[in-house]
């Protein structure tokens, strides 16, 4: 195998046993970026002489993640480096502070290999929302490797990293994970702090690994976790040794199949890859039940108006007053105008622009408010659910990864990619994507598994157990 | 027809912790712009607020002060507007669930004591400022994050005497609770009106207009009798009031149009998601209530009963509470109550009220008035003497007898030194003595002002006049 598709755990084990060393595991991850970047585009910035100071650091040291070359998306503030969110209107911003996530990481001495693209501050489905570029999906060069998340995704497919960080509002991470062939994790709303994640939705947003394979999540995830001061959103909660509890029994474990989620649109060649899987897990010791979501239809409208909501909020500080891109003008109104109209795209203009329209006086009631209750009502959903079972599996995305430009000209469709993600997130409930087979056109096809509040650990072991008994993960795409 | 003007008030005032509201930046007012600032004052991306806890208890305790009920579940909500000194583009503010809610203070004026309801109390954060220059402008955020309570009472307030009464009162409770120090002139108080008239016995509440910018204690029942009469004038005229901001301007001493209702801003306010609800448990409002000071309704009702003072004298100390303390430490030490409240009154007062003091600041301290007070009861120096010295002790802080000494001030009280004083005196105007034994004793004051002259004021007033009297019957 090539050193470069190593997971992280592997590699862990490579440079403890002497074979490798950690200067050949960096060089080999820039050698692979130098070969396939040109194609897959997943950077907008690769910070290599950053990983080799960062070597040079961790080099003897003996943090979890000791010499693991990593790939953070661009959202994630990270002090010293630009900071753009794939977007024009921060493309020389330098954040001086530095997120929890990776000072976390850093105290464990990962290396940092690049900051990934995304889509527009975190909104869409295929990062062709770039301010920049549009990222390649590794399988199918000429498809998208989904979104936000997408340079992320890409880049762990493609070998440019061993792991990387993604944040999930919708499906940003489980999406493009299930696109590119690779396991995503969103955890729990509460369980990641978000200080230094740049906010599109503060009530949805949450950073998560992107991952080889399922025990390489529960590792990075272990390292993230877990209450930060800076974050007053953040829970105060113990975190386990999830790497430890992953080979624990699960024949215990009781799955639910939604009805909802099998619907008219799903790609039949995607269900029966799901329906497979489970029958597989039945194979493992789960029991498997049918179970109803009922406000599951509601969950996209519902998202739209809080996610744009919130965001329409979250971006009014990029004015050109303090940092970030200022536009040529006379006087302050035209200031606010250029400056916005030339530094953002024009999704992120089309969700400002929904987002204050549901929060305007005489619109909120009917909006925002409405949203907010449909949204206890989604959780409520999954609650009753939870008290008949210990975990829920869908399909990740209802179809695999469409074309560049497919969906581009059309918002709802694009925005309909994530209606098997954004009820999670809706609810706040841990989530994973791993991959569960191909479709005949070769396209990698995702398999989400939701957990109760807080209950990684359930998700993990039976995603891990899965995986580890199927041969899916193991493929690497053709670059 | 006659009118009744209807108003109510905003306050902000601004508290008095030691760091901002969301970040651990200083609070401190007058540093070079922008040194007091941090990612999360300014706005930087992906930053998070952090609540400060002592904003909380400053608002529970300004709740309690006020009669409030402390709500166990209240929550910070975001009012968005575009402005070049509000960073992120929206101000953390609390909204639908604010902290405290249903207070009342007590006011009296003319002797009449009226109730006027605190709808609610809410924190925020303040906003930067901004700073024209001839071709720039430019922002310093050294304020952005102070943290402020928003206090909005009900239209209960009926003239501008009502409504200066009011804000002496609630700027006499912040600066009890030492939660804000109450400057109007440097904007640590700020105070918005909301002002309407209706002919009197009305029940109908009339359109209303919003004045800002009344930046002075002075400028309180100025800019509402400015209001109220204009008002008075368009309705007279046949006019109508249009539903507009207005700007207090103190140098034409007028209000001026700012924006129109039209104009005015939708603040499109949600609850703020970085934040979590804020529940307040039952055990900290008792705490904090059991650690409230005296406030000055209850200091001066009890320094009327205890110390048997006049109304007056009690509502002017019990203004300050540190003016209160001082009070009762010089009763403490054994002084007569009406005798120490004489002095504060006056002469204490007056160097306060010159120099702008507070009376911490002076070196004259409670032990040492009780001493000159002292010295005027055992007869070593006349009540005239005393008050010439006092301003001197007040500023130098140096004790009363040892300028008593030093300036040779010492009483005059031997009768025979007087009485051969008085005799020279007496032969000196005997006609004026000659009148005097002929009914007119008003000319008593004038050998006694003699007396005076000789000796400097040194003589004891009592003794002269005895002598005075058994001479020239």
């Amino acid at each position: 195998m090539e050193l470069y598709n190593s997971g992280i755990i592997e590699a862990l084990d490579l440079m403890d046993s002497g074979e490798v060393s950690p200067e050949e595991l960096l060089d080999a991850v820039f050698q692979r970026i130098n070969s396939v970047e040109d194609k897959v585009k997943a950077f907008v910035t690769v910070t290599k002489d950053r990983a080799y100071e960062m070597l040079d650091e961790a080099k003897g040291e003996r943090g979890a993640l000791r010499c693991i070359p990593l790939a953070i998306k661009d959202n994630i503030c990270i002090r010293g480096i630009p900071t753009t969110c794939s977007s024009r209107i921060l493309k020389n911003f330098i954040p001086p502070y530095e997120s929890t996530v990776t000072k976390r990481l850093k105290e464990e001495g990962y290396l940092l290999v690049g900051k990934t693209n995304l889509d527009e501050f975190a909104m869409g489905s295929s990062t062709e929302n770039s301010g920049f570029h549009t990222t390649r999906n590794p399988w199918a060069t000429d498809r998208v490797p989904g979104g936000s998340s997408g340079g992320s995704t890409a880049a762990v497919a493609a070998g440019e990293c061993l792991a990387a960080l993604g944040s999930d509002t919708g499906g940003s991470i489980r999406q493009p994970a299930a696109f590119c062939g690779v396991v995503g994790l969103k955890p729990t709303y509460g369980r990641v702090s978000r200080f230094g994640l740049v906010a599109f939705a503060s009530s949805l947003d949450q950073i998560g690994p992107i991952t080889k394979n399922v025990a390489d999540a529960a590792l990075l995830l272990g390292i993230i976790s877990g209450h930060d001061p800076s974050d007053s959103t953040s829970a105060p909660l113990h975190v386990k040794d999830y790497t430890a509890l992953l080979s624990e029994g699960i024949r215990d474990i009781k799955v639910g199949i939604p009805k909802e989620y099998f619907i008219e649109g799903l790609d039949p060649e995607v269900e029966s890859a799901v329906k497979d899987s489970i029958r597989h897990l039945g194979s493992l010791g789960c029991s498997v039940k049918e179970i109803s979501l009922p406000h599951t239809g509601y969950a996209v409208a519902t998202y739209y108006i809080l996610a744009t909501s919130e965001a329409s909020s979250n971006l009014a500080r990029y004015d050109g007053v303090k940092y970030g891109f200022r536009a040529e003008s006379k006087d302050l109104l035209e200031m606010y105008r250029e400056t916005r109209a030339q530094g953002f795209g024009a999704e992120v203009k089309r969700r400002i622009m929904l987002g204050t329209y549901a929060l305007s006086a005489g619109y909120y009631e009917a909006f925002y408010r409405k949203a907010q209750q449909v949204r206890t009502l989604i959780k409520e959903d999954f609650d009753n659910a939870f008290r008949e079972v210990d975990i829920i599996i869908t399909p990740t995305t209802p179809t695999t990864a469409f074309r560049i430009g497919e969906k581009i000209s059309d918002p709802l469709q694009m925005y309909l990619n994530d209606i098997f993600t954004i009820s999670v997130n809706l609810a706040g409930l841990p989530a994973i994507s791993i991959p569960c087979g191909f479709d005949s056109k070769g396209l990698p096809i995702g398999l989400q598994l939701i957990g109760r509040a807080f209950d990684e650990e359930s998700i993990l072991k039976v995603a891990h157990q899965y995986e580890q008994s199927t041969e899916w993960y193991k493929r690497r795409p053709p670059l | 027809m006659n009118y009744e003007a209807v108003i109510g008030l905003e306050i902000h005032a601004q508290l008095l912790t030691e760091t901002k509201i969301f970040c651990g930046c200083s609070t401190r007012f007058g540093s070079e712009p922008n040194t007091q600032t941090c990612p999360v004052c300014i706005g930087m991306p992906g930053v998070l607020p952090v609540l400060n806890r002592r904003v909380v208890e400053f608002a529970i305790k300004t709740g309690l002060a006020m009669n409030c009920r402390i709500s166990s579940y209240s929550r910070f909500a975001r009012k968005n507007y575009f402005y070049p000194d509000l960073p992120k583009g929206y101000q953390i503010s609390q909204y639908e669930l604010p902290i405290c809610e249903k207070g009342y203070i007590d006011i009296t004026v003319d002797g009449t004591t009226r109730r006027v309801g605190i709808t609610r109390i809410h924190m925020e954060e303040d906003a930067g400022k901004n700073i024209h220059e001839k071709d720039c402008s430019l922002v310093d955020l050294n304020r952005a994050g102070v943290p402020l309570l928003e206090i909005v009472t009900e239209p209960d307030i009926r003239s501008p005497q009502e409504a200066s009464a009011f804000m002496k009162k609630l700027r006499a409770i912040l600066r009890y609770l030492r939660v804000c120090d109450g400057n109007m002139e440097q904007g640590s108080l700020r105070c918005d009106a909301n002002v309407s008239i209706r002919p009197e016995g009305s029940d109908e509440l009339g359109t209303k207009t919003e004045i800002k910018n009344i930046n002075s204690f002075r400028f309180v029942e100025k800019a509402l009798d400015y209001e109220i009469k204009r008002q008075i004038r368009v309705i007279r005229d046949g006019g109508e009031i249009v539903q507009e901001t207005r700007l207090w301007n103190s140098e034409t001493g007028k209000t001026e149009s700012m924006r129109s209702k039209e104009e005015a801003h939708d603040y499109r306010y949600f609850p703020e998601p970085d934040l979590v609800p804020l529940e307040i448990k039952r055990e900290m409002v008792e705490e904090i209530k059991a650690a409230l000071p005296e406030l000055p309704d209850e200091k001066k009702a009890r320094f009327v009963r205890d110390y048997k003072l006049p109304e007056y004298d009690a509502e002017i100390l019990t203004e300050e509470r540190s003016i209160a303390e001082w009070f009762e430490e010089a009763v403490r030490l054994g002084a007569r109550p009406k005798e120490v409240s004489n002095w504060m009154l006056t002469e204490i007062m007056r160097y306060l009220n010159e120099t702008g003091k507070e009376i911490e600041e002076i070196d004259l301290r409670p032990p040492q008035l009780v001493e000159l007070l002292e010295l005027i009861k055992g007869g070593t120096i006349s009540r005239n003497i005393a008050k010439t010295i006092l301003p001197e002790m007040i500023s130098t802080g140096r004790p009363a007898e040892e300028i008593v000494r030093e300036k040779g001030l010492v009483q005059i009280s031997d009768t025979s030194e007087l009485e051969a004083l008085v005799d020279e005196i007496l032969s000196k105007n005997q006609k004026e003595a000659q009148r005097y034994r002929e009914g007119e004793t008003k000319l008593l004051g004038f050998f006694v002002g003699q007396v005076m002259k000789a000796t400097k004021g040194k003589a004891n007033p009592k003794i002269v006049n005895e002598i005075l009297r058994k001479k020239l019957s």
